[in-house]
């Protein structure tokens, strides 16, 4: 049987407002980001805080929304089976975490790697030039947006991306991204 | 010609832009997972407006959250305006409101400006 008690202890501890495991749907992101939003209004944060942390969470939960194609494969009886995603979203004393998880082709790690490395050595001033290209560049056209999302999260949460990749069988890795906001 | 009216939603902003006034105007939240689609309709206005525009167009954003998705479409309408500007059949001005402690939104006025070449207002709102 799941021990429901490790669960809760687990989240208990780590502060976990909201988490969630499966698929990613734009309705689910609608409720999601509504109920965060209420959650935010009921802690009283500063309006700067609340819009960093909002901010934040809606290219976090994006990212996923858009990778969620690249894991859908087709089993043995032909069956499409689509790899869900799991996000969690905490606060330790001032301190927001919005934490995801999901898994991508292994083969595309090295180029996230590198994408990720190249925005975390990056200073501030960087990567406002860097976001500027990105976003005047022609040939970015696609619905994710090229790694905008990215460069806009490292800028407004002013901190590095803290990340992780974990091989998970012969063709997938997993995905982890703890992205930290604090006032 | 018509003015376009779009209604806001939880995800999308409300859009009116008023060709008798030449005033133009995107209020709210961006932040729909495919910009594309939303912003479709407001780029092929601004196609029929650039053969008649008024004298001066009055654009006023007024965005309380735009995600990356939508930068690039607010991007695209800019330089249609930028192109309807620097054509001199209408003088063109963005006013880009922000909120008093939005940092983030004064900066991303700022990013814009940067890009593009019409006039830039950076208006502070009151809360």
């Amino acid at each position: 049987m799941v021990d429901i008690y490790d669960f809760y202890d687990k989240m208990d501890r780590n502060k976990i407002m909201l988490s969630f495991k499966g698929d990613i749907t734009s309705e689910l992101l609608t409720s999601i980001l509504q109920i965060m939003e209420s959650k935010l209004d009921n802690l009283q944060e500063e309006p700067k805080v609340k819009k960093k942390v909002y901010n934040v969470l809606v290219e976090c939960l994006q990212n996923l929304y858009h990778h969620m194609d690249e894991v859908s494969f087709s089993d043995d009886s032909n069956e499409v089976v689509s790899r869900s995603a799991i996000f969690m979203i905490g606060k330790v004393d001032n301190e927001y975490s919005i934490i995801t998880g999901n898994y991508i082709l292994t083969s595309n790690v090295e180029n996230l790697k590198v994408k990720l490395d190249r925005i975390n050595e990056m200073t501030k001033e960087e990567l406002k030039e860097y976001y500027k290209e990105i976003l005047n560049n022609d040939t970015f056209s696609e619905k994710g947006g090229g790694g905008l999302g990215m460069i806009d999260i490292a800028r407004k949460s002013g901190q590095k991306l803290n990340y992780n990749f974990m091989v998970a069988d012969d063709k997938y890795s997993f995905f982890s991204l703890n992205i930290k906001i604090s006032n | 010609m018509e003015t376009l009216l779009i209604e806001g939603s939880p995800k999308t902003p409300t859009i009116k832009f008023d060709w008798d006034k030449g005033f133009l105007e995107i209020k709210g939240r961006s932040i729909p997972e495919n910009s594309i689609e939303f912003y479709k309709p407001l780029v092929d206005w601004l196609d029929k407006y650039s053969g008649k525009p008024q004298k001066v167009t009055d654009v006023n954003i007024h965005l309380e959250y735009f995600n990356t998705s939508s930068s690039k479409c607010i991007l695209d309408v800019f330089k249609k305006l930028e192109s309807i500007h620097k054509g001199g059949s209408s003088e063109v001005v963005i006013n880009w409101h922000y909120e008093e402690d939005d940092e983030d939104m004064l900066e991303a006025g700022e990013d814009y400006q940067a890009i593009i070449n019409i006039p830039f207002k950076m208006v502070l709102s009151e809360g």
